[in-house]
């Protein structure tokens, strides 16, 4: 009785304390380079992707990781909430400081992309494995093209609203928000200073981590942590499924919102087009590299392949191609169950005396993909 | 008459979509894996006829026929090199195996051939077909491809129910162990499914870009998403269910470009998708499976 | 009035009546049994008393509150818990968690308090820790509470899985085959886990199990199924006296 939940404890403290250090830890070094002219432009261009990319990931990792839900629309709820903030920060919030300006974008981009996460999750949550993936799938292109269509500017008549260029017309001189399929341009940064920028970033950052963290380390998610282990047993004691797969989905978007704010924000422009499939893919991959349901994983997989590019600055055009080497070499070495029996005789060799050792919390990927496999099978 | 021509161009690109589709969906009822590359070899199989029949001036025929060959030998590998250790592994693994597979097809065609788009001479030298008192003109492409669809359909339906390798190619997809324990060859029965999947490829290819000319190393991924859609769509692991899925999601594109909006279509396409599943969430041709608490 | 009423329950999938006319009454307290040969529905009741198949007719009363084709989650709440035949534990959790996602509906916060990690999160938290670890305790585990849940050896699994049924303080507990692949001396240990069980807490027990030793010394009063029907009831004397009982073991020899 003495070592109440010790160890399962400490395993949950020390991902607080490496998830937060990892955060600040860079922060730091990126404001003492800054502060001493070493970053390059590229390099500052790269600040607000990171930040971004890694709010993407943790967030994606709740419904992947945690919830164990295959979404292939994670850049859905990104556009969702950059679309909304922008259209925000171009009109109305015009006249306001900064400051608060930027704040109301972010917390319409968050709701945008939280209410885009209840029309998609309630369909779609009915659905499990390859279907939700496609139909997650299927919404984010949907939502693209959709935008993709629509004109929207506001004169002294007020809001005008098309799905076609013909029937859209404005007083001359305003200014439209959304021109169909061209990207919107000419957004202000949030700062002119990149550092001020990069710690909005940062601050966001440790938002969706602490929150992510303190949910699956709390009722709520213990409850979605075993829908992911067995739906049956889920049920049976009393889990609302529905309730939990949709708060984990929606959290997920509200994030992947704020993140598609301040990225938009730093790039000046917003181009729909880029919000396809191919945006959710990398951030799937970011989270499967990290480790599913590895927060602090999330984040460094997030920030190097961001950086990577800029490493294989001379190699640009391999980037994509080592990298989708990298992926599949990554899920034949965990995944596939020869590999897995090799590693485990190895690990069981190297601790030796120590085997055995209970884990808790967060688990690797082997695991994750076992339990889930077996709840499969049992039904 | 408007409308009946885009009628026949919607069918004509649905048959291209249900012959990726068969390969979409023969793959998951044996393999019971979503092969999310399987565009891409379309892609594969495009620029192998474009290599042939276009800058050389192979006989046409000749040309699929080499594709072909290349695409199932494509197949054959992508499945033993990179599905068939994940074999016993779950869904998700697999999946996202696939997913790097296709990135893998995507970015080596990018190194080898290039991003610029390569503009494809049509496979078929024929003159349109003229109805209706020269109303309306049918290019030869839409008659050709419609007739090609149809006739590997039934055959292929043939070949699952009437001889002995279709019969095991049904048992693996019921009861894969049960197959095994009666003496099937379960990886041969596997392989041979992505050598045949991926050879439909490959003749899709061809067809798509007889009509739609503009090859480039990413030509294969929204020709294949839609297919996996027809697939879901018909009942996945249905061959006449892909067919039917297939025929459909090209008729419902083609005439929403017509008089909704081109811009639209695609959402259309899966709106219409996401009300099917959710209406009939195996599909329209789909088996329904029980679980068992 | 008794704890379960249940009268003339039935369900049929698509044409085929797989359990019809099953009543059953169980008293606070006691142990009951739910025999038959493999196939005759024993499962499929368990699953409509949980809520996870709607019965197609009759009513199913626990403690005055009728919870026929209610959901999972109401009947839980209502007070029945179970375990399954094919251990269904959250095999990536630790054996606490385990114990403490069983009392779900019992010991509540909303996310926010998770969230905020305010005084209500630790407090229930702190709650919740002691009675999973004194229910770890009851059965033994207490010093692999920070176990991943698939790390036990199988004996304790099944174990865990009576711990987290019962961390949400259930008025009658479904036990679906806990003694299936056990060996004899793990079978003596669990019977006497299962006595404890009732008489520690006080509840109303009712096991589907196929190992008749096992039944007949621990269950007050049998019911045997067969084909969807009961064909005996009573306690283990008479029913395994009962020739229409021996007829369908010996009979139906699939078992």
């Amino acid at each position: 009785m003495a070592k109440k939940g010790g160890n399962n404890r400490k395993k949950s403290t020390r991902t607080y304390i490496f998830s937060f250090a990892l955060i600040l830890v860079f922060w730091a070094v990126v404001e003492i380079l800054g502060h001493m002219n070493m970053l390059s432009s590229k390099m500052l261009g790269l600040l607000i992707p990171i930040c971004a990319y890694a709010i993407m990931a943790v967030s994606l990792n709740l419904v992947v990781g945690f919830l164990g839900e295959l979404s292939l629309g994670h850049a859905a709820f990104m556009l969702a909430g950059a679309t909304a903030g922008v259209v925000f920060y171009n009109s109305a919030g015009l006249n306001m400081p900064q400051v608060l300006r930027v704040i109301i974008t972010l917390v319409i981009g968050a709701a945008a992309a939280g209410l885009f996460g209840v029309i998609v999750g309630v369909p779609v949550l009915r659905f499990s494995g390859d279907y939700l993936a496609i139909v997650t799938l299927a919404f984010c292109q949907i939502l693209k093209n959709v935008l993709s269509t629509t004109y929207l500017g506001v004169d002294s008549a007020g809001i005008h609203l098309a799905f076609d260029q013909g029937s859209f017309r404005l007083e001359p001189g305003a200014k439209p928000l959304i021109k169909g399929a061209q990207p919107i341009s000419g957004i202000n940064k949030i700062s002119p200073d990149m550092m001020v920028s990069f710690t909005v970033g940062i601050v966001l950052l440790i938002l969706t981590v602490a929150f992510v963290l303190n949910l699956m380390n709390s009722r709520a998610g213990r409850a979605i942590t075993a829908i992911r282990d067995d739906e049956i047993a889920a049920k049976s004691i009393g889990i609302n499924l529905t309730r939990y797969k949709l708060m984990a989905f929606i959290s997920s978007a509200v994030f992947a919102g704020l993140a598609g704010v301040i990225y938009v924000l730093n790039l000046s422009t917003l181009d729909f087009k880029k919000y396809d499939y191919n945006l959710s893919i990398n951030v799937l991959v970011m989270v499967v590299l990290g480790g599913m349901g590895n927060v602090p994983g999330s984040i460094i997989a997030a920030a190097l392949l961001t950086f990577l590019p800029e490493l294989l600055r001379n190699f640009s055009q391999y980037r994509m191609f080592i990298y989708s080497i990298v992926l599949i070499v990554i899920m034949l070495f965990n995944q596939a169950p020869a590999f897995v029996q090799l590693r485990q005789r190895l690990t069981a060799k190297i601790r030796g005396k120590n085997a055995q050792e209970p884990e808790g919390g967060e688990k690797a990927d082997t695991e994750f993909f076992e339990a889930k496999k077996q709840g499969k099978e049992d039904e | 008459m408007q409308f009946l021509g885009y009628l026949i161009s919607g069918i004509s690109l649905g048959s291209v979509y249900a012959l990726i589709a068969l390969g979409y969906t023969m793959v998951y009822g044996i393999a019971k894996m979503l092969n999310f590359a399987h565009g891409d070899v379309i892609m594969v199989g495009g620029y192998m006829v474009y290599f042939t029949f276009c800058s050389r001036g192979w006989n046409p025929l000749l040309a699929v026929l080499f594709a072909m060959a290349v695409c199932t030998l494509l197949g054959i590998t992508i499945e033993r090199v990179a599905y068939r250790p994940l074999r016993s592994a779950p869904s998700l693994a697999v999946l996202i195996t696939a997913i790097g597979v296709s990135f893998l097809l995507q970015n080596s065609a990018m190194l080898l051939w290039k991003s610029d788009p390569k503009s494809f001479t049509s496979i078929i030298s024929m003159d349109p077909i003229t109805i209706a008192g020269g109303q309306l003109s049918i290019p030869a492409e839409t008659i050709v491809t419609i007739l090609v669809s149809v006739i590997i359909m039934i055959i292929l339906i043939w070949f699952v129910n009437k001889t002995r390798i279709g019969h095991a190619m049904k048992a693996v997809s019921e009861d894969r162990g049960a197959a095994q324990l009666m003496g099937i060859n379960v990886n041969g029965i596997i392989s041979l499914t992505f050598a045949i999947g991926s050879g439909l490829a490959a003749i899709a290819g061809a067809l798509l870009l007889s009509s739609y000319p503009t090859l480039i190393p990413t030509t294969g991924a929204m020709p294949g998403i839609k297919a996996f859609v027809a697939a879901v769509f018909g009942g996945i692991g249905s061959i006449p269910g892909a067919f039917l899925g297939g025929v459909l999601l090209g008729v419902i594109e083609n005439l929403s470009k017509a008089y909704i909006s081109t811009q639209l279509s695609d959402a259309i396409v899966f709106l219409v998708l996401i009300i099917v599943l959710l209406v009939k969430p195996t599909g329209l041709l789909g088996k329904k499976t029980a679980v068992k608490v | 009035m008794a704890l379960l009423e249940v009268t003339n329950l039935g369900i049929s999938f698509g044409g085929l009546q797989a359990v019809s006319g099953f009543e059953l009454e169980i008293e606070s307290g006691h142990l009951y049994g739910l025999i038959g040969p493999n196939g005759a529905g024993k499962t499929t009741a368990f699953n409509m008393l949980t809520g996870m198949y709607v019965p197609s007719q009759g009513n199913i009363v626990l403690d005055g509150v009728d919870i026929t084709g209610k959901s999972p989650e109401f009947i839980s709440k209502a007070g029945i818990a179970r375990t399954f035949q094919n251990i269904r534990l959250f095999k990536g959790m630790s054996v606490l968690d385990n114990v403490k996602v069983g009392m779900h509906n019992r010991v509540t916060y909303s996310m926010w308090h998770g969230i905020f990690r305010d005084g209500v999160f630790r407090d229930r938290e702190r709650q919740m820790d002691k009675k999973a670890m004194d229910l770890l305790d009851v059965f033994g585990i207490a010093d692999k509470a920070d176990y991943v849940a698939s790390q036990l050896p199988y004996g304790e699994q099944r174990k865990l899985e009576i711990c987290r049924a019962l961390a949400s303080d259930p008025k009658l507990l479904l036990l679906d085959e806990p003694a299936a692949g056990m060996n004899p001396n793990e079978t003596l240990e669990l019977r006497e886990t299962v006595r404890k069980v009732r008489d520690d807490f006080n509840i109303a027990i009712l096991l589907i199990e196929h190992d008749m030793k096992f039944v007949m010394g621990i269950c007050e009063e049998i019911t045997v199924l067969e084909y969807g029907k009961i064909i005996a009831h009573g306690d283990p004397e008479s029913v395994s006296n009962d020739p229409r009982v021996i007829a369908a073991y010996l009979g139906g020899d699939d078992d």
